[in-house]
């Protein structure tokens, strides 16, 4: 690829990345342009996609070999305790994330 | 009871940046592993920092970069664009409510709705004293900043830097957990959750690392169209008594 190829690969890939963020905000412009079933979707989405990103997070993990992603799952459950143990954002993703690290880098 | 005076600009900011300092941390992280990436490539550092200005989504940059280096396929990379960033439209229609009504900020707030931003600016619970607009406008852009940063660190310090510390990412999936956990004991029926976490699980497994985004959510508006349906119809019957 040339430089100027390039250059359009990444001025498409913004331009259809914004495109899927700008959609439902023109296409619903107003509360009376927003049907009942969008305002009432736009509720229930939400807590859905928070668990869905949850294991987007995991995607990648090989559950048939390897740890079997015990690593992961160790480090999300020590996370969940520690959340609801103390509700400090910080607290949680600092032992969530060094538990992880201590796992991988020196257990598994 | 005495209503508290409405904050100072300088109030305003500092909320803000305080509600965004997880994502600091995450997007500092992550940002530096894509610079690195694109380094590793053989990407010049203004590369991935121009890249993660303009095109700003986390997944799609990876991807985007090794399509850089194989022949010239536009077509390809639109299309990829668009699967992958699909369910930042749903991102828009939970947030059309919140954002309503914020003017020439909604730009701001429009493209910088991450996964990330999303789950933060739906989250966060903003004192009245504050100017809501102005509170997502400023964690969207304080938000964007840090993926740049750390974009241009990966892609500058690369040969420095030359690996990452394995495990470091895991701050993304830990603040994902906590928001989750947060939301679950908020909420009063766990439907909509529980729904997310066992529809995804079951498309990973059936459509792969690809396409189970797309499916999973094409299946949680299929299954709020039955909730909706079934309302309606009660509705109805309560309407004839």
């Amino acid at each position: 690829m040339t430089l100027t190829d390039q250059i359009i690969c990444i001025a498409l890939a913004a331009l259809a990345n914004f495109a899927t963020r700008l959609t439902p905000f023109l296409l619903f412009r107003t509360e009376a342009a927003t049907p009942d079933f969008v305002t009432g979707l736009g509720r229930f989405l939400p807590a859905a996609i928070m668990g869905m990103l949850v294991v987007y997070c995991y995607r990648n993990v090989n559950w048939l070999g390897g740890t079997h992603g015990l690593p992961e799952v160790i480090a999300g459950v020590v996370t969940v305790i520690v959340h609801l143990w103390k509700h400090s954002l910080f607290l949680t993703l600092i032992v969530g994330t060094l538990c992880y690290m201590l796992l991988i880098n020196f257990i598994f | 009871m005495q209503a508290s005076p409405p904050a100072t600009r300088q109030e305003t900011v500092r909320f803000a940046f305080n509600s965004s300092l997880p994502i600091f941390f995450g997007y500092v992280i992550l940002g530096t592993g894509y610079g690195l990436y694109m380094h590793n490539l053989g990407f010049g550092f203004w590369f991935p920092t121009i890249m993660a200005a303009v095109v700003y989504g986390g997944s799609v940059e990876f991807i985007l970069a090794s399509m850089l280096v194989q022949s010239f396929l536009p077509g390809n990379v639109v299309l990829i664009t668009l699967v992958v960033g699909f369910r930042q439209f749903f991102y828009g229609l939970s947030m059309l409510k919140k954002y309503r009504g914020a003017g020439w900020r909604k730009f701001f707030l429009i493209y910088g709705l991450t996964d990330e931003t999303f789950v933060v600016n739906y989250s966060l619970s903003i004192p009245k004293e504050y100017d809501r607009y102005s509170v997502y406008t400023l964690i969207s852009l304080f938000d964007h900043s840090y993926w740049v940063l750390g974009a241009f660190l990966g892609g500058a310090l690369g040969s420095l830097i030359g690996k990452e510390i394995p495990g470091m990412d895991f701050v993304m999936t830990a603040l994902f957990i906590a928001l989750a956990v947060d939301q679950f004991q908020k909420e009063k029926d766990h439907l909509s959750s529980a729904s997310g976490v066992i529809v995804t699980i079951a498309c990973l497994l059936l459509f792969g690392k690809t396409y189970f985004l797309v499916a999973t959510l094409l299946i949680l508006v299929a299954e709020y169209a039955v909730i909706y349906w079934r309302q309606a119809k009660r509705g109805d019957q309560n309407d004839t008594d």
